[in-house]
């Protein structure tokens, strides 16, 4: 019982962490980024690139990715988003613009990368920080798995987790204790009311935006240790794990999707060892019985009822 | 001349002339037939999405359901082809019945819902707990009906209901409270419009369709897995086919499969990548220039398409 539970909640930080991207640029800009999924799988190419070009620590990619992905949100937002804004259904067309915009990244990738599956050996991942650890919890400097409890769990999985908490961390000191991201949130809350006081709903949404895509890049660091391995295709099944999530949590609140992260990570593992056949089919239900019976998320306000 | 006759005349009559006779002078039946589940589909989208403003993501749900519940008919009951096919279609309506309450959701979170929604009935089908009713992941193979000659018929007699049904909703009073619910729920309802039972009278009818190709489509392929007729690319084809031409139109969905599933077939086969990106490309350069589809390009013009 304690394995699954320990597990779950170390996947489930890890899942709020792919969310999170989702929840921001949806909140700020109602806008679906289908192509989330794709730029986690790019964040996976950054630290497989890393490791096997320079024999890096994949850690290394995490602000390399964070950082790469931010400008290429920004320069994104410019070419895409106010284009879409002016449509007749900025929300139904984002669907389709973003589908159409992921099977562009997904067909490249294929193209320079080939469709084959990549792994990096997980003991690579926070090799760099073996001594550190060593120094902090004793033992020798090696990265091997660590002990919970009594329970032993992949170094990777911690890393994750732990990188993940602070990313969050970091999103809510963003959007509680800067400017910008008290802006941003004015612009989440009542768009409408957030351009008559004049502020620049562009600059605060291609910030949300950029930091978004970081953020899901940063994600993709961890792919090839949280999933085992990734290929260029596996990006719809991470964006629709996002979608689970970020709706178990709720819109614009980065604590609700860590919450909603860590439910999902465990009711998952739960379901994984006791009744492991039907554990497929628990995002789905999870998701539509959350909709319907909770719209507003766990922590939400009401905003979803037609 | 009433415009739901001309109609019929230029369009559904045509249409329909040709897919009858063209098997006798083209060889690649299976191509034919293919055509004529993606104007099913793209219009059976156009009926929701078209009418009603919600965007089916998990459109190939009612495809897959009545595939299966025409499998699960010939299986068990050993039911003859066509009687089974209209089971495939009621198995879609009660299907669409039971996920009525997500037409509560707006926007997004609808189209969410419902992809949540036809993937928890693929992991239903699929899940081996269940082999001895779905046969589970292992598919079906339904020898004893196959006849393609007849399931082509079928799929032509089903492609005339559903323009049926495009045509009347097009000219009826009944289509136009659709498309003012569509803009205004709430002054729609204002003006008397049942605006519950209208969505759920389109929702049902746009799934009943799916229902009646899906079970013509386990008709004529007889051997199929779960993962085949729940593919997500059915949804996703046949909403950007409807969306290419333009919706809450007759033409728009037919132009679209035309031009967009003939170009799939003249490059898509042998190099899958290249095509996905043209692809995506072209998805994206629709929403961003022509978000109303082709048959703007015309109505812009102020000419009149049906």
């Amino acid at each position: 019982m304690l394995y699954p539970l320990i597990a779950g909640v170390l996947f489930g930080l890890y899942f709020s962490l792919v969310g999170i991207g989702l929840n921001l640029v949806f909140g700020v800009m109602r806008i679906v980024n289908l192509a989330h999924g794709d730029f986690l799988m790019l964040g996976a190419f950054v630290a497989f690139g890393i490791y096997t070009a320079a024999g890096l620590d994949p850690l290394v990619g995490v602000p390399i990715a964070f950082a790469l992905f931010c400008v290429a949100g920004l320069l994104l937002y410019w070419i895409l988003v106010p284009r879409l804004q002016r449509a007749r259904d900025p929300e139904m067309l984002s669907f389709i613009l973003f589908f159409g915009f992921s099977q562009v990244i997904e067909a490249l990738t294929t193209i320079v990368f080939g469709t084959s599956e990549r792994s990096i050996p997980s003991r690579e991942l926070a090799n760099s920080l073996s001594g550190v650890r060593a120094a902090i919890f004793g033992g020798e400097a090696t990265n091997g798995p660590f002990q919970i409890f009594g329970l032993s769990f992949p170094a990777s999985w911690v890393v994750a987790a732990t990188v993940s908490v602070i990313a969050i961390g970091c999103v809510y000191l963003y959007l509680y204790r800067t400017r910008l991201g008290t802006l941003t949130r004015a612009v989440m809350s009542r768009r409408e009311e957030a351009i008559a006081t004049g502020i620049n709903v562009d600059r605060v949404s291609a910030a949300a935006f950029g930091i978004g895509l970081g953020l899901a890049a940063v994600a993709g660091v961890f792919a090839p240790f949280m999933f085992g391995s990734f290929t260029p295709a596996f990006g719809i099944d991470a964006t629709v794990t996002s979608f689970v999530v970020v709706v178990l949590g709720s819109l614009g609140n980065p604590l609700g999707t860590a919450l909603g992260g860590v439910v999902y990570g465990v009711s998952y593992m739960l379901v994984q060892t006791y009744l492991s056949s039907w554990a497929d089919l628990l995002p789905y239900v999870l998701l539509i019985a959350i909709l319907l019976l909770r719209p507003s998320g766990l922590l939400g306000r009401r905003v979803r009822v037609a | 001349m009433p415009d739901t006759l001309r109609h019929y005349l230029f369009i559904a009559v045509p249409l329909l002339v040709v897919l009858a006779v063209l098997p006798s002078v083209y060889n690649n039946h299976l191509l034919l037939f293919n055509f004529v589940i993606f104007f099913i589909l793209a219009q059976g989208v156009n009926i929701i999405y078209g009418f009603t403003g919600y965007l089916p993501f998990g459109y190939v749900g009612f495809f897959g359901a009545g595939a299966y519940g025409f499998a699960l008919m010939v299986m068990h009951l050993n039911s003859p082809a066509p009687v089974a096919v209209l089971a495939g279609g009621l198995v879609a309506v009660v299907l669409g019945l039971i996920l009525t309450p997500l037409l509560r959701l707006a926007g997004a979170y609808f189209s969410i819902a419902n992809l949540a929604a036809a993937l928890a009935v693929l992991h239903l089908i699929a899940n081996p707990a269940l082999e001895s009713i779905t046969k589970g992941p292992y598919g079906v193979a339904l020898n004893g009906t196959f006849n393609p000659t007849w399931a082509y018929a079928g799929a032509v007699l089903i492609l005339a209901l559903t323009l049926g049904i495009v045509v009347y909703l097009k000219n009826s009073s009944f289509g136009l409270a659709l498309q003012a619910v569509r803009e205004d729920s709430f002054s729609a309802s204002m003006s008397g419009v049942n605006v519950v039972k209208m969505r759920t009278i389109a929702w049902l009818a746009s799934a009943l369709v799916a229902g009646l190709a899906g079970g013509v489509f386990a008709w004529y392929v007889s051997v199929f897995y779960p993962d085949n007729v729940f593919s997500a690319d059915f949804s996703i084809f046949a909403i950007v086919f409807a969306l290419f031409g333009g919706v809450a139109t007759i033409c728009g969905p037919l132009i679209g499969v035309i031009i967009l599933y003939g170009i799939y077939n003249l490059i898509g086969f042998t190099t899958p990548q290249y095509f996905q990106l043209i692809y995506g490309l072209l998805i994206m350069g629709l929403v961003l220039f022509l978000p109303a589809g082709l048959v703007s390009l015309a109505t812009r013009r102020g000419w009149n398409v049906p």
